[in-house]
């Protein structure tokens, strides 16, 4: 208990040394991921993931060959780095020079380079004096591995990335969405894909020790992923991402911080996992439970507007009470959806039981209400027939007064029409029959 | 005014070995709007993009305003097709306007209050004044047409090549680019479209051009039109058109007289 209270209060240095370098990573991590989702590459980060692996391993024989260690994280990074630029290199020709699909390019590529990686490894285990447990922590991440020169690295690169992420942000914005505008607008879109393409790989080598190589494509889009969860705006959604992947790696590393028996990299990936999963079901814009909500709050907002419209009309403008039955037959509801309507209605004391007769019929709160409805209906109805080839995005039923969404000048001349038409002082009974 | 807005020679395109556009020659009248016509498959689109660079050429020139295109892209404006973008992503109708301004404003630069409004006025001008905050998978396909021209509306440019502008859309918006052609007609802007529709060339367009992996004909509608051009360039589906090239070529003088 007390262990977890000094991980939790970050009281070792260590740990916040590690914890300061997860996070950046995770942050930077999410912001280069909102560019590569947009730009529709998610997989690229993991065929660059992947083929950092035999550049770590031929750093070491390098470095073992010359006599040194080979565990010097700096060295291994430069050689992933090395490597991952050569996979895109390789990408790079595979499409140039065959006839081979982006995916199947992605997928040859990535064989290739892991495959020789997981070669050159057991190559290593093999080396006599070589000591390779280090480099298992490069494959799976172990973020707890970290030393403060270490997290200095991350955090450089990181910093670096995030800031000509926020400066040439306009100009990634305009290649994501539309390749073939940038590029006739004069916008060099090959230098900055590869411009994208060295960041992912620099980002991928600093969270070799967070996350590793396999699950570095995990970082890169679950932010973003997650992210367009919560935002329209491509600017607010590349914050988020930057936070949900910062978040998510900082979790990871708490969590493994408690679990010292769990690989650390894959905790990171789960976390960052769970926060997607959270924006999915609560996200503000099309996650599941505003979803559901807005489905269930319309199809009730509507059944109640057409019950107390329903009593109106069938009640001579809401003046007598009307039966269920003919409330029924009115119009074509489900018996339960207009039960549970008007239950609420009685509650909100929109509606009263007629004692007399059975019947329901409005209260004085009710019958304001309904008339209001009534009427905003009938305008709608007759603007929807007069005006909307016009200007049909400002049909909004669900605006509390007509008003508030066309011009009033547009509600008095259907107004008018209105009276026109007879009923005067209420609505036509059927708008369209003018017509 | 003598200047070409875009003198195409010579113009070849190939997609691995198939040659899709074959000595493609085409001047464009200063001030007029040309519709470039053919079949589907016929290069049409292939001809817009090779012209702006996007696709490589095997050979030919192509001169925009009498200079390479790298010279004079502040007077090009382009229109791509509006199914070649991903109209889920994060922007609203304002931003992607605002993109039309991006090479004025330079790199790195922000962009400002005042281009903002410049956006806004370029929507307004296409119809969408009240739609700048919509995010652009909330717009129909149409008003998503519209927020496309006018991206290139507010580049404020000389030459307004579009790639099938007319492409499945409403009422409203045919409208809308209609009167849009007229404005830039009348302020001397030339426009070049890829258009689909036969029928509705004459109407819209002053000149045009027939294309076929080769340019068959081009000059004004009237001469252009006639039933001899229509069936080099559609071959054999010549028969499901005749009716329309009947139409299309009575009031402009020749006139089917063989049919």
């Amino acid at each position: 208990m007390n262990d977890f209270l000094r991980v939790l209060l970050l009281q070792d240095h260590n740990t916040r040394v590690v914890m300061a370098g997860a996070c950046l990573f995770g942050a930077a991590s999410g912001l280069v991921g909102t560019f590569l989702l947009m730009r529709k590459r998610s997989l690229l980060g993991d065929t660059i993931g992947h083929s950092t692996l035999p550049g770590v391993a031929m750093a070491f024989l390098i470095a073992w060959a010359a006599g040194g260690e080979g565990r010097s994280f700096v060295l291994l990074a430069l050689g992933a780095a090395a490597s991952g630029f050569a996979g895109i290199a390789a990408l790079w020709a595979v499409r140039r020079f065959s006839r081979v699909k982006e995916d199947a390019a992605l997928a040859v590529v990535l064989g290739v380079f892991f495959g020789s990686g997981i070669a050159l490894f057991s190559a290593i285990q093999d080396l006599p004096g070589a000591n390779a447990a280090g480099l298992e922590r490069l494959i799976y991440g172990n973020p707890a591995s970290l030393t403060s020169g270490d997290s200095m690295l991350v955090a450089g690169v990181c910093l670096m990335i995030a800031m000509l992420g926020f400066v040439f942000f306009k100009e990634m914005k305009l290649v994501c969405f539309d390749e073939a505008f940038a590029a006739a607008g004069g916008w060099p879109v090959r230098i900055m894909d590869l411009a994208l393409l060295a960041a992912v790989v620099l980002i991928t080598v600093t969270g070799l020790q967070t996350v590793g190589a396999l699950l570095s494509v995990a970082l890169l889009v679950t932010p973003p992923a997650a992210a367009r969860f919560w935002s329209d705006r491509l600017e607010i959604m590349s914050l988020a991402a930057a936070l949900i992947g910062g978040l998510g790696a900082g979790l990871g590393v708490l969590w493994s911080a408690m679990a010292p028996g769990l690989p650390a990299g894959a905790l990171v990936v789960l976390a960052t996992s769970a926060l997607f999963a959270a924006s999915l079901l609560g996200g503000t814009r099309c996650g599941l439970f505003f979803q559901i909500q807005n489905r269930t709050g319309a199809a009730r907002r509507l059944d109640r507007e057409h019950v107390l419209r329903a009593l109106f009309e069938c009640g001579r403008d809401g003046t007598l009470a009307v039966d269920e039955k003919t409330l029924k037959s009115h119009r074509s509801w489900h018996t339960s959806s207009l039960r549970r309507a008007l239950h609420r209605l009685i509650g909100e004391n929109r509606i009263a039981t007629d004692p007399a007769n059975q019947g329901l019929r409005l209260t004085a709160t009710g019958l304001a209400e309904a008339r209001r409805i009534v009427r905003n209906h009938r305008l709608w109805e007759l603007y929807l027939i007069e005006h909307a080839a016009v200007a049909p995005g400002r049909v909004d039923r669900d605006a509390d007064l007509i008003e508030h969404a066309i011009d009033p000048a547009i509600v008095q001349q259907l107004e008018d029409t209105l009276d026109k038409i007879g009923n005067p002082g209420v609505v036509p009974a059927n708008p369209e029959a003018r017509v | 005014m003598s200047e070409i807005p875009l003198h195409i020679r010579d113009l070849n395109v190939a997609y691995g070995k198939k040659l899709v556009l074959w000595d493609a020659n085409l001047t464009v009248a200063s001030g007029r709007a040309t519709a470039i016509v053919g079949p589907n498959g016929a290069g049409k689109s292939t001809l817009l993009k090779a012209a702006l660079g996007l696709i490589p050429a095997a050979s030919g020139e192509v001169r925009f305003f009498g200079q390479p295109l790298g010279r004079v892209r502040r007077r090009v404006a382009y229109v791509p097709q509006r199914e070649s973008v991903d109209w889920d992503f994060p922007v609203n109708a304002r931003d992607v306007v605002t993109m039309g301004l991006y090479r004025r404003i330079g790199w790195i630069r922000p962009v400002r209050a005042k281009h903002r409004r410049l956006a806004e006025e370029a929507l307004a001008d296409v119809g969408l004044g009240d739609f700048a905050n919509r995010q652009i998978s909330q717009l129909s396909g149409g008003q998503q047409q519209r927020v496309f021209l006018a991206r290139a509306l507010v580049q404020r440019a000389d030459l307004y090549l579009m790639d099938e502008p007319f492409a499945s859309v409403d009422a409203a918006t045919e409208a809308a680019i209609l009167e849009t052609l007229d404005k830039l007609r009348a302020e001397g802007r030339s426009i070049v479209c890829v258009h689909h529709d036969l029928e509705t060339v004459a109407g819209a367009f002053d000149e045009a051009v027939l294309l076929n992996m080769r340019v068959v004909a081009q000059g004004p509608c009237a001469d252009v039109l006639s039933p001899e051009n229509l069936r080099k360039t559609y071959g054999a589906r010549l028969s499901l058109l005749s009716d329309a090239m009947h139409d299309l070529t009575r009031p402009h003088g020749p006139g089917p007289t063989g049919r």
